[in-house]
């Protein structure tokens, strides 16, 4: 069936069954490979999207139940976003993989909380699993693009 | 993949030597020659036009700078450190070289410590330091004659400062860009004059940094999951419940009724499924009705298996048909000793899965005996072997586009090339140079096999007067990895021992007996981001404590005399810097305790101070202070991200991480029931680097931060409770 969605501002049309999971459609239709697979079960994260501000595990949204919802992908994000500067600044990822969902997360955080505290953002990205383990480097970003801390590489003394 | 360095194998013999690839690329090469060199077989087949400026530099029009990179980039950042050495031999503006992966091709691109091409081991920057300086210093020395011939002036006299070539008494200079034409018709210096290191300006400061975080922070990196095509295919297989089953017979009405499905397959791994789009193959995957053959499956459960590595161990268990115990370190005479204060205890790690994010996938395009790939291949020359004998085809005729991954921690180095070779499989039932994405799930992802072995440990130590070790006998069994390995091996498998073999314990104590036992068990094994390490390094420093505790001794002084006795330098070095740094000695903050451990993998020395506590019945992790000997630092802070990153890996993995079978069944199936480290778990990690002469030998960083942080809690924990921990992981669900 077609169905239109509201993607990074723009009406698209796609065509779906209707329990095909938003992540297949934006990835396998729209071409939007940013969102990444890593678990289809709601247990990762790597799929995270926002719907009006909200995040979703795209992996597990029919794209039949967005209705008109406005979804952001990383590829809405502009690349300027303060989460992303901070991400360039820290050198954040490693594989990279888990990234977009980690910025979306985070990105949803801060315009809930625009200064997380730790435990806030502790909790805000419980459910975004980094293998590659650069939890403490995505921690030290959000600081940084919430203004709490300076944007700086952690120090080494080689 | 410690165990294939050629140190190694030079110094004890065994293991992998180049030798044995060779022979193994004979024989599957079938119609392959001798009297090549090694490369040129494992390249047979392969085009190998290069540049002017040779295999690993390139350099545009306008002037940018790039490293044709040989080693895969899979989060270890390792293309910023190579890319670096290039740029400081050719003193080129770093902010204009880029990088981009290598074809495969083993006679360009062959891995320096392994003689295939092929990333792990830690020895991306190790093996590529000399090459990769020459191969900078010889593009510099053509733009310098360039430039001379240009000026009439000496080459000598000519320097070259951020991309630009100056002759300071003429007061010319021109750009990489304006020389270009010029210095590409100059002959490339045999032996090239490279720095001296005391000069670098790049090499080893904090501008060494990596050069896709961008592209990775706005999600336009392309994965194997990404790769699009005209006419691509997704196809999902369904694999047998246990390991060593086969198909008997299947239904696919189902499946071919679920709208998208274009055609099912069997094929040697299982039955496969392509369809139009992701959703369409997962549904028709999942509506498939298949009867399994499993007469010869693997029907064992991983308690079963563990038990039976104890009984092994302690000599309860009788040895089966081909079973032998292998002697890996034995000096004097431990049964002469006194026994009577041995400290004796037995260790259990279960199975790990890799569980990298993107799970394995594939895309390949088949037409008669020509494939294409476009994947992350950390192992081009195994995925060109395996694939060229199902083709009939020369190995190097196996072309591969190389992607970066997203992680693999040594699932994506396969000696079967398991997930590579049923995408061809796949691919060449559809034909037609057709493009065939194969995806896992998760859950096939995590089913599939190919984990850290389970492994046991037993070891009894006697003591002298002062407390220190007297004698020490050692058992390990586990599966072996080299087993599988097309290079044979025979004798030890240095991947099972590596870490209790060569440590400075052992060194310092006067007796020693120990022996390996490698049982074959059906679930497939493999190496795991510091392969034996993931294990030895736990029981050499968790036992060492106990010892420590029992002679009344603090653990650091404890592990300095035996540091002395064994002559460990850079033991002494790496534990003195985290002694400083993490304040040992002094009081823990209130309500954390710490514990210590250092462990030497893939060239570097590694310690690390943990500090701990015990959270809601579980340990929580809080600062950890790591000193790193990795010789010549690179990329400081991508060796501070390594550090970070390799002990959230070993922590999740000391804590949470276990596959188990039952009745051979994995049981475990998504990140629901093998838990893995998250945000609010993970440590927070400082690196500090052991200064190094210049000049030094630059050595591993992606592994050996993972070994050493398991040790540390555990030793902790032993301050804290009084008790050892004996099994992995900690934490069960
Ligand atoms: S893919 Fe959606 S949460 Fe993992
Ligand atoms: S950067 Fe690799 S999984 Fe997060």
């Amino acid at each position: 069936m077609a169905i239109t969605l509201d993607v990074n501002g723009k009406q698209l049309t796609v065509e779906a069954t209707d329990d095909t999971p938003l992540l297949w459609v934006l990835r396998d239709e729209l071409g939007l490979t940013g969102t990444k697979y890593g678990c289809g079960v709601a247990q990762c994260g790597a799929c995270t999207v926002l719907a009006d501000g909200a995040p979703i595990r795209s992996c597990l949204t029919p794209v039949s139940a967005l209705g008109a919802a406005k979804i952001t992908t990383i590829e809405g994000l502009g690349g300027e976003h303060p989460l992303q500067e901070a991400w360039v600044a820290l050198d954040v990822p490693q594989c990279g993989y888990c990234q977009s969902g980690q910025i979306m997360s985070a990105a949803a955080l801060l315009a809930q909380s625009p200064k997380p505290t730790d435990a806030e953002i502790d909790g805000a990205m419980a459910g975004n699993i980094c293998r590659c383990g650069a939890y403490q480097r995505i921690h030290a970003a959000i600081k940084a693009a919430s203004g709490q801390t300076p944007a700086a590489a952690p120090q080494t003394d080689a | 993949m410690n165990a294939l360095f050629p140190r190694r194998a030079a110094n004890t013999g065994e293991g992998l030597s180049r030798r044995q690839l060779i022979i193994t690329a004979t024989a599957v090469g079938g119609a392959l020659m001798v009297g090549c060199s090694p490369t040129d077989l494992l390249a047979a087949g392969a085009e190998s036009e290069t540049g002017p400026f040779g295999a690993f530099v390139k350099i545009a029009p306008d002037g940018a700078v790039t490293l044709v990179c040989k080693h895969i980039e899979f989060g270890q950042g390792s293309h910023a450190g190579l890319a670096a050495i290039v740029a400081e031999e050719l003193d080129a503006d770093w902010s204009k070289v880029g990088w981009e992966h290598a074809p495969a091709n083993a006679k360009l691109y062959a891995n320096g410590a392994l003689g295939a091409q092929l990333t792990g081991g830690s020895t991306a920057i190790n093996n590529s330091w000399e090459q990769l300086r020459k191969a900078g210093a010889a593009a510099r020395a053509m733009l310098v004659q360039a430039a001379a011939n240009r000026w009439g002036v000496a080459a000598a006299e000519i320097s070259v400062k951020d991309s630009v070539v100056s002759h300071a008494a003429s007061g010319q200079s021109a750009d990489f860009a304006a020389l270009l034409a010029d210095a590409a018709k100059v002959t490339p210096p045999a032996e090239p004059v490279l720095k001296d290191p005391a000069l670098f300006t790049l090499i080893g400061t904090d501008r060494v940094r990596r050069k896709d975080s961008l592209a990775k922070s706005t999600g336009q990196t392309r994965f194997t999951m990404d790769v699009q095509a005209d006419n691509l295919l997704v196809a999902m297989v369904a694999h047998p419940p246990r390991f060593g089953a086969k198909v008997a017979s299947f239904d696919a009405a189902a499946a071919r009724a679920v709208a998208g499905v274009v055609e099912v397959y069997e094929i040697p791994t299982g039955v496969a499924v392509v369809a139009d789009n992701t959703w369409a193959a997962k549904q028709g995957r999942d509506a498939l009705s298949v009867t399994w053959d499993e007469s010869k499956a693997e029907t064992r459960s991983s308690a079963d298996i563990a038990a039976r590595f104890r009984d092994l161990a302690d000599g309860s268990a009788a040895l089966e048909k081909g079973e032998e115990w292998q002697g890996f370190e034995t000096k004097g005479d431990v049964s002469g000793q006194p026994g009577g204060q041995a400290l004796e205890v037995a260790y259990d790690f279960p199975y790990l899965a890799h569980a990298a994010m993107e799970p394995m996938n594939c895309v390949a395009q088949v037409e008669g005996n020509k494939a294409r790939l476009t994947f992350a291949s950390q192992a081009p020359t195994l995925d060109q072997l395996n694939v060229a004998k199902i083709l009939a085809n020369l190995p190097g005729a196996i072309e591969i586009e190389t992607l970066p991954a997203g992680g693999s921690f040594g699932r994506r180095a396969n000696f079967q090339s398991d997930f590579v070779v049923e995408c061809v499989q796949i691919a060449r039932k559809v034909g037609g140079n057709r493009p065939v994405k194969l995806i896992w799930t998760r859950e096939d992802d995590m089913a599939a096999g190919y984990y850290r072995p389970l492994v046991h440990h037993r070891v009894r130590v006697t003591t002298d007067a002062d407390g220190y070790p007297s004698a020490w006998t050692h058992r390990i069994v586990t599966q072996s990895i080299m087993k599988g390995a097309p290079f044979g091996g025979g004798g030890v498998d240095e991947t099972a021992v590596e870490g209790a073999k060569g440590s400075p314990y052992l060194a310092a104590t006067p007796h020693v007996d120990a022996q390996l036992l490698t049982p074959d068990i059906g679930v497939p094994v493999l190496w795991w981001r510091s392969v034996g390490a993931t294990h030895t390094a736990y029981v050499m420093e968790h036992t060492i404590d106990q010892l420590a505790r029992r002679a009344g001794q603090d653990p650091v002084a404890y592990r300095r005399a035996l540091y002395e006795k064994a002559g460990a330098k850079r033991h002494l070095a790496v534990l003195d810097l985290a002694v400083k740094k993490s304040g040992w000695g002094t009081p823990a903050p209130e309500g954390w305790t710490r514990g210590v451990a250092v462990h030497e993998s893939f060239g570097s020395v590694v310690a690390q101070v943990a500090e701990v506590k015990m959270e809601n019945g579980e340990p929580k992790v809080g600062r950890v202070v790591t000193a790193i000997d990795c010789g010549t630092a690179i990329s400081p802070d991508q060796i501070a991200a390594q550090m970070e990153g390799g002990t959230c890996y070993g922590l999740s993995a000391t804590l949470y991480g276990q596959v188990t079978l039952t009745e051979g069944r994995v049981d475990q199936t998504n990140f629901d029931t093998y838990r893995v480290l998250r945000h609010g778990e993970a440590p927070q990690v400082e690196t500090h680097i052991v200064p190094q002469p210049a000049g030094t030998h630059p050595t591993g960083v992606g592994e050996p931060g993972t070994p050493v942080i398991g040790p540390a809690v555990a030793n902790a924990l032993l301050a804290l409770t009084g008790e050892a921990i004996t099994a992995q992981p900690f934490v069960r669900v």
